[in-house]
């Protein structure tokens, strides 16, 4: 038997309100299957499960507001939506082990010391605990730095967050200010620019769009997200978390910076961009983006990138230098591809040209590890046919 | 088809994908995609869309064509003769 947990959907996340459960019990559950529909402040968020068994009973009601990591439904472990008898010869030790729905970022309720009360008080007022700074032992947060904090809050924000839900574009503006704070208090941000000659990539492209309909036409994004997870494959220091320590991820999934008309931005990520091909990946933008503009997105994709890709697309700013998304330790963001004036082997010429930056977590990494990064992205995009 | 009609079509288009805005009031002159906030992503849905109403498939080195409203419903207009 295990516990399914309530997953963090980022670092941002301290909790969310259960809004329909989609199993019930008695029923079989496989990875991945959808088990509840969860309101977070990117909107409605399909709530995965990550492994293979019987729900047994549901521990929460509907409506209900729920921390991140608090158990959530009950599931008998060993029994196999596909192939039952298989799975009972399994070892025991392996049926039993629980493993908490999104390793990476669980540990973010926890990085801030307070006590019960405290953080009672301040899920009650959707309050990020980063935010306050706390004066009890060993700089633990008490009840009277939240309430404190919350009498400092100007009135009308204060009774907001009380009495009223917030519109989804303000959640996820609440969102995005909890998480780019506590980037620019806890990571030191080292940036590097190369400029890259799209020559090859660009004629590449045009090439294999010319051939195609519309519908099937790929972005430079895609080809760019590519690029960037095969030279994270040659610096994986730059695919990882930072939690106490580097930790590197062997999955290398892509956190795509996604603009909301309204405002804001969600990051949903591209899992295991370094084994799809771009026409795979354009087909993922394709899926991911309209979902991502209409809320709806799965707990894996807001919960799995390793880290984040900005670009600005056509026609807009020459480049990017990014806030890393904690705990990640990197972010690369892509200019706008133009024509310039580009001297190469003596010759003087106009070539689309591209302004790649790498912001890099200086505890992480080093400014010779970014360097290297961006130096191989350069040459993938050399030799697009390899892609 | 004639000029009303196809500014239609392209309107409700680019009302679809950015439905906070009045394609209407744009000037002939006037960039589609920096009047009404359109990303690269939208740009190709717009095309997308173009080609499934009226089977137009704009080819990506005739876009510096159709940036403008304008530049784009005399573009369409020629095509649909």
């Amino acid at each position: 038997m295990s516990d399914f947990l309530m997953p963090s959907l980022g670092a941002d996340m301290e909790d969310g309100i259960l809004a329909k459960w989609m199993k019930k019990p008695g029923e079989l559950v496989k990875r991945g299957d959808v088990i509840a529909e969860v309101e977070t402040q990117k909107g409605t968020i399909e709530i995965e499960v990550f492994e293979e068994g019987r729900i047994d009973s549901l521990l929460i009601d509907e409506g209900t507001r729920v921390p991140v990591g608090t158990p959530m439904a009950r599931i008998q472990t060993g029994v196999s939506a596909k192939e039952p008898a298989q799975l009972s010869a399994s070892p025991p030790e392996a049926k039993e082990i629980t493993r908490p729905a999104v390793v990476p970022f669980i540990k973010t309720a926890q990085r801030f010391k307070a006590s019960p009360l405290a953080r009672r008080i301040a899920a009650e007022n959707q309050i990020d605990l980063s935010l306050i700074s706390g004066s009890g032992t060993e700089g633990a947060i008490t009840k009277q730095d939240v309430e404190r904090f919350i009498d400092g809050m100007p009135q009308k924000t204060k009774d907001e967050t009380k009495f009223t839900k917030p519109a989804a574009t303000e959640g996820i503006r609440a969102a995005i200010a909890a998480a780019m704070s506590r980037s620019n208090r806890e990571i030191p941000h080292y940036y590097l620019e190369k400029t890259i000659d799209m020559s090859h990539a660009m004629a590449w492209l045009q090439n294999r769009n010319r051939e195609r309909p519309p519908a099937k036409r790929l972005l430079p994004a895609a080809m760019l997200m590519k690029a960037m997870a095969l030279s994270l494959r040659e610096v994986p220091q730059l695919n990882a978390i930072w939690d106490n320590g580097l930790q590197v991820k062997s999955e290398i999934n892509v956190g795509f910076v996604i603009a909301l008309r309204n405002g804001g931005i969600i990051v949903p990520a591209i899992a295991a961009a370094d084994q799809k091909s771009v026409d795979d990946i354009m087909t993922a933008l394709n899926d991911v983006i309209p979902r991502a503009r209409a809320l709806k997105l799965r707990s894996s994709e807001l919960s799995d990138s390793t880290i984040t890709m900005t670009s600005i697309g056509e026609g807009g700013s020459d480049s990017v230098f990014g806030v890393i998304y904690p705990p990640q330790v990197a972010i690369v963001g892509f200019g706008s591809i133009s024509e310039q004036p580009y001297a190469r082997n003596g010759m003087l010429g106009i070539h689309p040209l591209l302004k790649v930056t790498l912001a890099g977590d200086h505890r992480a990494t080093d400014g010779l590890t970014g360097n290297r990064f961006l130096q191989i992205l350069d040459k993938h995009l050399q030799e697009p046919e390899l892609l | 088809m004639n000029q009303t009609e196809i500014e239609k079509i392209v309107f409700d288009i680019l009302k679809r994908i950015a439905p906070d805005t009045e394609p209407e009031a744009l000037k002939p002159g006037d960039s589609i995609r920096e009047k009404l906030g359109i990303d690269s992503y939208d740009f190709l849905q717009f095309i997308v869309a173009l080609d499934e109403q009226l089977l137009i498939a704009i080819p990506e080195e005739d876009y510096g064509k159709v940036a403008s409203i304008g530049s784009l419903i005399d573009y369409l207009k020629a095509r649909l003769k």
